[in-house]
Parts: structure tokens; sequence; C-alpha cells
């Protein structure tokens, strides 16, 4: 109609009038639209300092939903990007909240906020690698300095093994433990299960425990080792049993226990093997080699899950 | 034109003179060019340079190269915020850096493959799939440097760890004991902090402020390793 395309073209004209004359108006009236729902989002969250950022959050999220409405395929680079979209001071939050597991506090709702990132796992991963190999050395050369008779060797393929076994540990537990948990989907009604990529962050984010643990197991005490051990084990895998728990609790008592209880034997079996064994008495030198620090090898330890 | 260029040509003369005045002195029996290179006379100077670097001698592109990454050896050792380094990358310095670490940390002992340190392939690929990693995670992180510019920079700050090598096989050559191996673990040290700090003051800028040290943390860990190499390295 004549009359709707003439008011069309009248509100067309005032708001360029508008922009013309004023041009920080519009800007404050836009975000002025947008504040109303990053508040909400505020109130509801109780994360202290990550109000303000879930505020950008949703702010930036609105904005880019109105432009674009997919994501980017995963053979562009922006795909990967998304997964190291992490800052500082978020990365070390997750390490916190991995380290010091409260009961109430599911890792994924609470710290991930359902946007999991790859930088933790794969880093940590690698140091733990490496802090392996490293100690592992030290241990040979402590026990050398005790014992001339045991032969000394930078043994440099332990860092392959341990690097491998560590890798894969991360990347095939929680594909198992994804893949189970989406085929008990249909018992479940109020909570839905965790992404690949979220149980691949809980996974990594728990492993950073080992890496102090790991360091203080040089100390040749063979009580204070097991102490550390147990005491690393119990933080990470209880970070473990409570980011799982929620999802599980509405499952048959019997899936859950096994569940759970086969996620603790293979974190556990995972802590047995980076502790170094005790060189308790002088060996022969081609004994030797074989008493350093063995790694469990990964593939009989998954096949326990399903 | 060549009326308009003789009148022109002389802005200075107060005096008023004719108009074509100095026509008389151009010989118009002689043959006034019409035809010619349109072409910038700069144009074919850069051709015969160009041709000139195929033609130089061998010597000449071996020293231009080397000095080339000579300059940039001392841009390592002095670090100072310039872009050298990031400008005109190259990956002649980490290559000759990396072959010779590679092959300095070759035991010369016979020991069974299992026990022995690094070998030459484990040392060279944990160099450049290393350099690759770092590359790949800034680029990730948000990074504005482009790929081979940072391999570049990683490479190139292995220079204080190689002279560490140096002078730690040159230690290695007197007798053992505790003090052998704290003048190395010294040397190793400083070397270590040398290049951590190397390679910070090239890489931190083109990082977004809050993600510096989440990118500059793997560039710690590739160095230490290193630096592991180098100190548990026995003959």
């Amino acid at each position: 109609m004549a009359a709707a395309d003439e008011l069309a073209f009248h509100e067309f004209e005032e708001a360029s009038d508008l922009l013309a004359e004023t041009p920080d108006a519009a800007t404050t009236s836009g975000s002025n639209q947008l504040t109303p729902q990053g508040h909400v989002a505020v109130a509801v969250d109780s994360g202290g300092s990550y109000g303000a950022e879930e505020e950008v959050e949703e702010s930036d999220r609105t904005a880019l939903l109105q432009e674009e409405k997919q994501q980017p395929g995963f053979w562009t680079f922006g795909y990967y990007q998304s997964f190291f979209d992490v800052d500082t001071s978020q990365v070390l939050d997750r390490i916190r909240g991995s380290l010091l597991p409260r009961p109430g506090h599911n890792f994924v709702r609470h710290h991930l906020r359902n946007r999991p990132d790859l930088y933790g796992p794969f880093w940590i991963c690698a140091t733990l690698a490496f802090v392996l190999a490293v100690t592992g050395n030290l241990t040979l050369v402590l026990a050398q300095r005790r014992d001339p008779s045991i032969h000394y060797s930078p043994q440099f393929h332990k860092v392959t093994v341990a690097g491998v076994t560590i890798y894969c540990y991360v990347w095939l537990v929680p594909l198992a433990l994804w893949a189970f948990l989406r085929w008990r989907k249909g018992v479940r009604e109020r909570m839905g299960p965790y992404t690949f990529l979220e149980t691949v962050c809980v996974y990594g984010y728990s492993l950073f425990v080992f890496i102090p643990t790991v360091v203080l197991w040089l100390i040749p005490v063979p009580w204070l080792q097991w102490l550390f051990g147990g005491l690393a084990l119990a933080l990470s895998a209880a970070s473990l049993v409570f980011t799982l728990w929620p999802v599980v609790r509405e499952d048959t008592r019997l899936v859950a226990a096994v569940l759970l209880s086969t996620v603790v034997l293979l974190h556990a079996l995972l802590a047995v093997g980076c502790k170094p064994l005790p060189l308790a008495h002088p060996a022969p030198p081609t004994q030797a080699a074989s008493l350093s620090p063995d790694l469990p090898p990964p593939p009989t330890s998954s096949a326990h899950t399903t | 034109m060549a009326e308009a260029a003789e009148s022109s040509g002389d802005p200075g003369t107060t005096s008023p003179r004719p108009l074509f005045a100095g026509l008389s002195d151009i010989s118009i029996s002689q043959d006034i060019p019409v035809e010619g290179e349109i072409t910038i006379p700069m144009r074919s100077h850069i051709r015969e340079f160009d041709s000139s670097t195929l033609n130089e001698s061998v010597q000449n592109t071996i020293m231009r190269d080397l000095k080339a990454v000579g300059k940039k050896f001392m841009h390592v050792l002095y670090p100072r915020k310039s872009n050298t380094l990031l400008r005109d990358w190259d990956l002649w310095g980490p290559l000759i850096l990396c072959v010779t670490l590679a092959l300095m940390l070759q035991r010369s002992s016979i020991d069974s493959e299992k026990d022995g340190g690094p070998q030459f392939a484990e040392v060279f690929v944990i160099v450049w799939f290393g350099a690759v990693t770092i590359t790949l995670n800034s680029k990730l992180l948000g990074g504005n440097i482009s790929f081979f510019q940072s391999l570049c920079v990683l490479g190139y700050c292995i220079l204080p760890l190689t002279v560490a090598m140096l002078v730690c096989r040159l230690v290695l050559l007197a007798e053992p004991g505790p003090i052998n191996f704290v003048v190395r673990f010294f040397v190793v040290i400083v070397m270590f902090a040398w290049s951590i700090v190397a390679s910070t003051a090239f890489l931190a800028d083109s990082q977004p402020p809050n993600r510096k040290a989440l990118a500059i943390y793997p560039v710690f860990l590739f160095y230490f390793v290193i630096s592991w190499m180098i100190l548990t390295f026995t003959p």
C-alpha cells in the first residue's frame, strides 16, 4: 500500500537524520537493548568475576547469531580456532577447579561453562609426558649416586613411550566413556550427556595434579611416595567422579557403580604406571634398564570399560 | 615539443628574450629521435641486476646468504626489539643450528639402541615438530605472526643452546666430577634463560595481550626439553 510505503520511508529518513545528528545515540540504544539479556545472565550464574564476561559473551553471541547462523566447516582454520578460544585467566581457573574438586560443583557446568578448549588437555599431557621422562632420568641418576654399580644412560625412549601412553589415555578413554554414555542416553531424562570435547577436557585437566606429584616422587622415601600417589589419585578421581555423578545418577545402580569404579580403576592404573618402582637392592647392569619406570599399555586397559 | 622544452628550459632569465629565440641553437639537420624505449630507465637497470645474480660466482651467492644468517645470529645474541628476524625470515639458520646440535648430541659409545641418548632423528624431529606445534598453537590462539616467521624465530633462538652444547662438550673433555656438573649446569641454565628472553622479545608482541602467557609457555617447555637433552649428554 502506498500509505505503508510512505510510513516505512519516513521512518528510515527519520532514523538517518537522527544518526547524522547524534551518532552516539544509536549505539547507546542498541546496547541498552542487549544489556537486559546480559543482566539476566549475570543473575543466574554465581561465578564472581565472570559476570562481566558472561555479559560480553551474551551480547557477542546474539550479535553473531544475527549475522551468521552456522559454524565454520571442519576444513577451515576458524573451526579449530574455536577450540583455542581461552584466555590465561580462564585456563588457570580451570586448572584450579580440577585441583580442588567440591561435591556440589560440576567441572563441566561450572568451569567449562559449555565452552571446552583443547589447549589445556594438549599441553598438560605434553608437560606430563616430558616431566615423567625427566624425573625418570633423575631417579636413575640419584640411584646411581647411591649405588655406582647401576649403569646410567639417558633412556630417551621413555619420552616416546610416556607421550604415546598419556595421549592415548586422554583420547581413547573419553571416547569410550562418551560412547557408553550416549548409548545409555535413553535411560536419562533430566540431563543430557556431555559432548566428546567436554569429556576430553575433564580428563585432560584432571591429569594436572600428577605433574607436581611426579616431581615430588623424586624423594626416595617409599611411604611418602605412596602418600603423594594416594593424594593425587584421590583428588584426580574425585574430580572425575563429581563431574560424572549427575549424569550417571539417574541410571540403574549397577551401571552407575560399575562405570564409576571402572573410571577410578583406569585412573589408578595410570597413576601406578607413572610411579617409579623402588630400586631396593643393587642390580646387575643388564637388569637396571628393566627396573626403570614402566608404563601399562593402553589397549588392554580400555578393554575393561564396556 | 622541442620548442616548448627549450622555451621552458630557462626560467631564471629576466631579460625578455623573444620567443623561439633559442631555436637557432638547435641543429635541425640532426635527426631528432622519435622512436626508442618508452620504459623507465630504472627498469632496464633492474633487469641488468636480476640477470647478474644468475651470472655471479657461487662464492658471492653463498657469502650473501651466510652474511644474512650471521646478521640474524647477532640479533639473537643481542636481543632488541627489531624486525629484522621477522621481516626477512629464512630457514637456513635454523637448519644449520639443528643439524649441528643433533650431530653433537650423538653418542660415540656403543650402547644398545633402547638405552641410548637421543638419536639424530629424535633431536631433529623434536626441534622441527616442536617448532611447528608451537607455531600452530600461537596461530590458533589468535596471534598475527606468519607461519614461517615464527619457525624462523624459534629456530634462530636455539643458537644460545647450541653454544651451551659446544661448551659442555669441551668441559666434558676434562675429568668428571661434581665441579664438572656444576659448571655445565650453570652454563645450560644461563643459555636457556637467554633463549627464552630472545624468543619472547620477538614473539610476545604478536599475541593478544590476555593470552601472552598461554603462547609463551610452550616455548618455555620446548627450550626446557632441549636444555635437558644437552645437560644429560654423556659421551
